[in-house]
């Protein structure tokens, strides 16, 4: 877990094999593309790709009044959680400034796992740890698993392929079982916006799967699709449109906030619903053609008032516009607020537009 | 991969095919295989006086922007207007419809002290 030292997922050698360019990615050397981040974006869109998320931690959370305990630290509900069903939700810091944005599946009472983001592995886990009570055991086995998100339409149908005898869960449910008696877990949760599922196995078997997948017909993807998924569907990246300096109402997503719950940062959160936000986290879109937008690009009113930058952007591969995210006074937020945006020192204009900026027919 | 033997070549990439005092430029197989998806072009001035290695145009990817260098001194006559809607024609023809600019070469020795076939097939490991 040192940080000066680049770390390789159970995969990465297959990455190699299957002709993957390698980027360092949030302390890991992972693929950032196999063949072509538009090929790629347009297989999970129009058919079934599969992406390593084995960089991503995985945390094991056991013992009575672990649902009550995790209400102090997480801003979601996580007494509403049913068993076999996944949550997103939030760590967050006193000012209410997000540390992590999470996934927490209920396996059973009192048996939660959790998945935290690559970069974030060490600090959530201090964080957690830091604040754990007498009774619970926490521990990171995030060494111990590989993990893979198979997205796209076809998903079910690869799945079913490589498991004939199961049913994929539905919407966020969980799905846990042995095969050649090693643990399987699998959710219907994902990064694309896409139907699919993501699946955990032991490390030593991760490629074996990996390759069951991609012989059932999903193509491997990269990073730099995985990115561009995403933000067609406004989904945040902690890190740039999730920061420790704003809270989850600025960036849109208090429906996963339970304000009625006693975490940390709650008291920022309530006081901002109160008092009203002085910022959001915006879509915006090119009103015309342009280079592609991208994050830390300055954000400028129409008469050349610096607002904000973009916290991510790219040329969509859907819908071939230019499409970003950034926080911008609640009076520059409105949809229909046309603004530019600087590439090089010249100026593009774009439009704040309804999220998400792509939605299945 | 493919190196046109009568093209020059710089180590940033470019090549370069002079005719008379004119000199077309584009980026190399080799590059546009290493950049993939390129999905804009923003391309110099016509009239614009350049210095050797002078950043003058962008070639983008869907993950980064990489600069275009004039790969000898001279003045941009022409720009391959073509690439504003069809950005992908560098990756599809780099070393013929996927030309950026053609420049008015000052000093021609330059161009002829660029690397030939055999030398860039080398740097890039071909």
């Amino acid at each position: 877990m040192s940080a000066d030292k680049i770390q390789q997922t159970p995969l990465a050698d297959l990455h190699v094999e299957l002709g993957a360019k390698m980027i360092p990615f949030a302390g890991w050397n992972m693929p950032v593309q196999y063949t072509s981040i538009m090929d790629e974006h347009a297989a999970v869109r129009q058919a079934v790709g599969i992406f390593d998320i084995s960089h991503m931690g995985q945390f094991f959370l056991s013992g009575a009044g672990a649902e009550e305990w995790l209400n102090t630290i997480l801003a979601n509900d996580a007494k509403k959680l049913a068993i076999g069903e996944a949550q997103y939700t939030f760590m967050l810091n006193e000012q209410g400034g997000v540390i992590d944005d999470l996934i927490i599946y209920r396996f059973g009472d009192d048996q939660i796992f959790l998945v935290v983001n690559a970069s974030m592995i060490d600090v959530d886990f201090a964080w957690l740890n830091k604040h754990l009570v007498d009774g619970l055991t926490l521990t990171n086995e995030s060494d111990a698993w590989a993990a893979m998100a198979v997205q796209g339409p076809d998903a079910v149908a690869c799945y079913a392929k490589l498991f004939p005898g199961r049913t994929l869960p539905k919407r966020n449910g969980i799905d846990t079982w042995e095969e050649n008696g090693e643990k399987c877990i699998v959710c219907r949760t994902g990064y694309t916006g896409e139907d699919g599922f993501e699946f955990f196995s032991s490390a030593e078997s991760g490629s074996t799967w990996f390759k069951k997948f991609v012989d059932a017909g999903a193509k491997p993807c990269g990073l730099g699709a995985r990115d561009t998924l995403r933000l067609e569907v406004c989904y945040p990246l902690n890190g740039s449109d999730l920061s420790p300096e704003r809270t989850p109402l600025q960036a849109g997503l208090g429906f996963f906030c339970a304000l009625d719950t006693d975490f940390i940062g709650v008291d920022v959160l309530r006081k901002q619903k109160e008092e009203g936000l002085i910022e959001r986290l915006v879509a915006i879109k090119y009103t015309g053609k342009g280079p592609p937008p991208r994050a830390h690009y300055g954000v400028f009113t129409k008469d050349g008032e610096q607002l904000s930058e973009l916290s991510s952007g790219a040329m969509s591969p859907s819908l071939k516009e230019g499409v970003a995210m950034t926080y911008l006074p609640v009076d520059s937020a409105k949809i229909g607020t046309l603004v530019d945006i600087d590439v090089r020192g010249r100026r593009y204009e774009a439009k704040v537009v309804k999220k998400p900026f792509y939605k299945k027919d | 991969m493919s190196v046109p033997e009568n093209f020059r070549y710089t180590s940033d990439h470019e090549w370069v095919l002079l005719e008379g005092e004119v000199a077309t430029v584009g980026i190399t197989h080799h590059a546009q295989d290493e950049l993939t998806d390129i999905v804009f072009v923003e391309l110099p001035e016509v009239g614009r006086e350049c210095e050797t290695e002078e950043a003058i145009a962008v070639v983008e990817s869907v993950k980064a922007a990489s600069d275009i260098f004039a790969p000898v001194a001279g003045e941009i006559v022409e720009a391959n207007g073509e690439l504003e809607s069809d950005p992908a024609l560098v990756n599809t023809d780099p070393h013929a419809k996927g030309w950026i600019f053609k420049i008015k070469v000052s000093d021609p020795a330059e161009v002829a002290a660029l690397m030939d076939a055999a030398a860039y097939s080398e740097f890039i490991g071909a």
